[in-house]
């Protein structure tokens, strides 16, 4: 049977267009790649190319026609065999459904419909938000399971260790376990760590998998997700996290979305990690917190400790995930030490929120080096005669947001700290998640205190006026507890 | 004095492929078989990609979609001489990638058509396409990210010892990417089982070559790096087989890698709404009528008489009919359920 050439979209948003020219007249040979017409839209000219062979047999959308639906059928072409008598006969059975949809355009003058019912994508859907269409309302996003942290035996001793030591031990203790595991990033190996993270890693697992790069972090990273896209489970270290903005495309659009982009198929096991935030008088370009950056990402797991226990724990399921996971430190904390549970094998979940201190007038949520100023404010804020609950979030994204709103119902109060930006933050977040979810249970409104909002300047006193005080909690506290 | 002119030395030999022998190889002798599997090939990319583009214009398929028609002899020749393990990895331009290594005509149509059938069951579309059992590690869609993925995939070769080379593939734009030689330090640092093939087409999307680069030569973009390259037919199958081998056999030895600069020519525009105004018609149609890659091996089988016209055509209608059986299952094969929104977001 005859096929029917159909007016082409010639662009992801193109309606339709003009018949500009007719190239070939009825009763040419066409071969598949010839040019038969040139179509005008608003935006070029382009070229109609045949796909089929045969003979054009009849013209139906004349040269010079203007607002030529998408779909509709401009010519008919014939096959080996045919003649201008078998034109009738309607669209070759291998086009039914271009036939079909080419019909209904004709029929209903809403060609864009028709493709949709025939089962082709609507264009330009972006515009029509309404498309009929009944998956327009989107799904409910799954719950994740609750999970909780393992019980330490009665009797475990307690180390205690800086969280430097933490890290390095977690990491050992995790390439002792996996041989498909290893580190690379700039100074791991034989300097033993810019900030002493990676010691004595080299000397126990060798070169081999304790790698030193070149100061080449885009490209680094994306090696990195590239080994890890084949299967390896790669620890990346950056020597900050300001350096992974050279990197970021490779963490958000190979590392994140491929598990998404894949259907399931193929996903990045990896850890990106290293200090994060601000150190000391290092000024605007290495002081930034990234929290709530990688945060926004679907695909991402975002950890930020605070304890070497968390540290120690929560690096060893990043490194078991099968998951991206931006693994964020603080140069500050490595030095300082906690009290690690001495076991062999301490893994803690990862989307858990840890209650640092029990309380019932005010609820107080940070992590990382956010959760020290609330360690300071906590006695000060005893003299005072509240009695707060502190939670540190230790991951950002899967968040439990389930532990901060439990605490709110209790607590009736909230104050969240972070070094971090205060534009969409994410203190942001929770307080807009705590506003819909626990309205009623609020007897003052949420106060995020965050870094200011300028690039961290350089002078020391300066620098202290950038980031949040102890004094700024106490008042937010004061504040959303109504007292003096 | 000595230790600097040995140093020298030692990167004339290393940085120039002709010290170590690598030139050009003369194209590959082909069997009767191997010709006619080759214009099989070539043929199914080709009528595969024309139908793609029907689909477009119908609005089957949506958002963008790069068409590989006129470069079908590079992928077709390198997959020729992969072996067993071997990873392939490519930019957007994917689709012929995709068949040539062996993935399901259906599964890449449906795709392309957002279909649950689809290899990233409609998540990913024509850009974004994976498949681990077929060693093709995607379809990406940022320019010279895959190249440092690709490098990815050889140091995890060099890791587990395996044997296997990474096929990292890039267009002539991709190689003004700053990533692009971040991975070759790397690579030919850590002497990474990489091949790094060049796919010049001559335009970086509308962009020529002369416009955008000051070394045009793409086979010379490794010498800072010590890696050797060659400049390739990349319209002649043959040519590429015999590169492909040359270069697999070089960086599966152990050498690091190696680049194959692929001289070959885009004849759509591209993407599907390029009209393509930056090159006259003649220069296309010249390539199409002097340089096709399909229809120099059509002429080569004809005149040793390995096959006849009716005997071409049976396999013209073999390939047509797995390219059409294709369109009608990505046509009709449903849409994803609404619940595949959520899943494979995190494992």
């Amino acid at each position: 049977m005859p096929i029917e050439i159909l007016m082409p979209a010639l662009s992801p948003t193109m309606e339709e267009g003009n018949l500009a020219k007719w190239l070939k007249n009825e009763g040419d040979k066409i071969a598949p790649g010839d040019v038969i017409a040139e179509i005008e839209t608003d935006k070029a000219t382009m070229e109609v190319e045949a796909v089929d062979e045969g003979t054009l047999g009849k013209i139906l959308i004349p040269a010079g026609s203007e607002g030529v639906k998408v779909n509709t059928p401009i010519a008919m072409l014939l096959q080996d065999g045919e003649s201008a008598g078998d034109l009738g006969k309607g669209g070759d059975a291998s086009n039914a459904a271009a036939a079909s949809v080419a019909e209904k355009a004709n029929d209903s003058e809403t060609p864009r419909q028709a493709a949709d019912d025939a089962g082709g994508k609507v264009r330009e859907s972006r515009e029509e938000p309404s498309a009929k269409t009944e998956t327009a309302k989107a799904p409910a996003a799954p719950k994740a399971a609750a999970v909780s942290d393992p019980d330490i035996p009665a009797g475990t001793e307690m180390v205690t260790i800086t969280v430097r030591e933490a890290l390095r031990d977690a990491m050992a203790e995790e390439m002792r376990r996996d041989p498909e595991v290893f580190i690379m990033g700039e100074e791991v190996a034989e300097y033993q760590g810019a900030y002493k993270i990676t010691q004595g890693l080299l000397q126990e697992f060798g070169a081999r998998r304790v790698v030193d790069t070149p100061i080449t972090e885009h490209g680094f990273a994306g090696v990195g997700v590239g080994a890890a896209m084949a299967g390896l489970k790669p620890i990346v270290e950056f020597m900050t996290f300001n350096f992974a903005m050279q990197a970021i495309d490779q963490i958000v659009n190979s590392a994140a979305k491929t598990l998404y982009m894949s259907g399931g198929q193929m996903g990045a096991p990896i850890v990106f990690r290293g200090p994060n935030g601000a150190a000391a008088r290092v000024a605007a370009q290495h002081s930034q917190d990234y929290a709530a950056w990688y945060s926004h990402i679907p695909g991402l797991k975002v950890i930020q400790p605070y304890t070497a226990a968390d540290a120690k724990g929560l690096l060893k399921a990043a490194i078991r995930d099968r998951n991206p996971v931006i693994f964020l430190e603080n140069e500050i904390l490595y030095g300082q030490s906690f009290e690690v549970p001495k076991l062999d094998d301490f893994v803690l979940p990862i989307g858990k929120a840890r209650v640092h201190k029990a309380g019932k007038d005010v609820t107080l949520v940070s992590f990382g080096i956010g959760m020290t100023y609330l360690a300071k404010a906590e006695p000060e804020l005893a003299k005072l005669g509240i009695d707060a609950e502190i939670i540190d979030l230790r991951t950002i994204r899967p968040m439990d947001l389930e532990t901060v709103i439990e605490s709110v119902k209790k607590t009736n109060r909230l104050v969240v700290v972070e070094e971090g930006f205060p534009q969409s933050s994410v203190g942001d977040f929770i307080a807009n998640q705590v506003s819909q979810r626990a309205f009623d249970y609020l007897d003052a409104p949420v106060i995020t205190i965050a870094g200011k909002d300028v690039p961290m300047p350089y002078a020391a006193n300066l620098e202290k006026l950038a980031l949040p005080n102890v004094a700024e909690v106490v008042e937010a506290v004061k504040a959303v507890t109504y007292r003096g | 004095m000595a230790q600097a002119a040995a140093r020298k030395a030692s990167a004339k030999s290393k940085a120039d492929g002709k010290a170590q022998g690598l030139t050009t190889p003369k194209p590959a002798e082909f069997s009767k078989e191997e010709e006619l599997s080759a214009y099989r090939s070539m043929l199914l990319i080709r009528r595969f990609e024309e139908k793609a583009g029907q689909l477009y214009g119908m609005g089957f398929i949506g958002g963008f979609c790069h068409l590989y028609i006129g470069q079908e002899a590079v992928v077709t020749g390198l997959k020729m001489a992969m072996v067993e393990g071997d990873q392939m990895i490519t930019a957007y331009r994917d689709h012929g990638h995709m068949l040539a290594m062996d993935m399901s005509p259906r599964g890449v149509m449906a795709e392309l058509t957002g279909r649950r059938g689809g290899y990233s069951k409609g998540k990913g579309g024509s850009m974004h396409m994976f498949s681990k059992e077929k060693n093709f590690y995607g379809g990406h869609g940022i320019v010279g990210a895959q190249v440092s993925l690709g490098t990815g995939l050889g140091f995890a070769n060099r890791y587990r010892e395996n044997g296997a080379v990474s096929l990292t593939f890039f267009g002539d734009g991709a190689a003004n990417q700053g990533q692009v030689y971040e991975s070759f330090n790397m690579a030919s640092l850590w002497k990474l089982p990489v091949v790094y093939i060049i796919e010049n087409n001559r335009y970086a999307m509308g962009t020529s070559v002369a416009r955008s680069s000051a070394e045009t030569d793409f086979s010379h973009r490794g010498v800072s790096f010590r890696i050797p390259g060659i400049q390739v037919d990349g319209m002649d199958v043959r040519a590429v087989k015999a590169a492909g081998e040359m270069a697999l056999d070089y960086s599966r030895s152990g050498n690091g890698p190696i680049i194959l600069e692929m001289m070959t020519y885009r004849y759509r525009g591209h993407s599907m709404s390029d009209p393509a105004k930056y090159r006259t018609k003649e220069e296309v149609q010249k390539m199409r009528s002097e340089h096709d890659p399909i229809e120099q091996v059509r002429a080569r089988v004809l005149e040793k008489k390995w096959a006849s016209e009716d005997e071409l055509k049976a396999i013209d209608k073999e390939v047509r009919d797995i390219v059409a059986d294709s369109a009608d299952f990505a046509q009709t094969d449903p849409e994803p359920d609404p619940s595949e929104l959520w899943t494979d977001v995190v494992h």
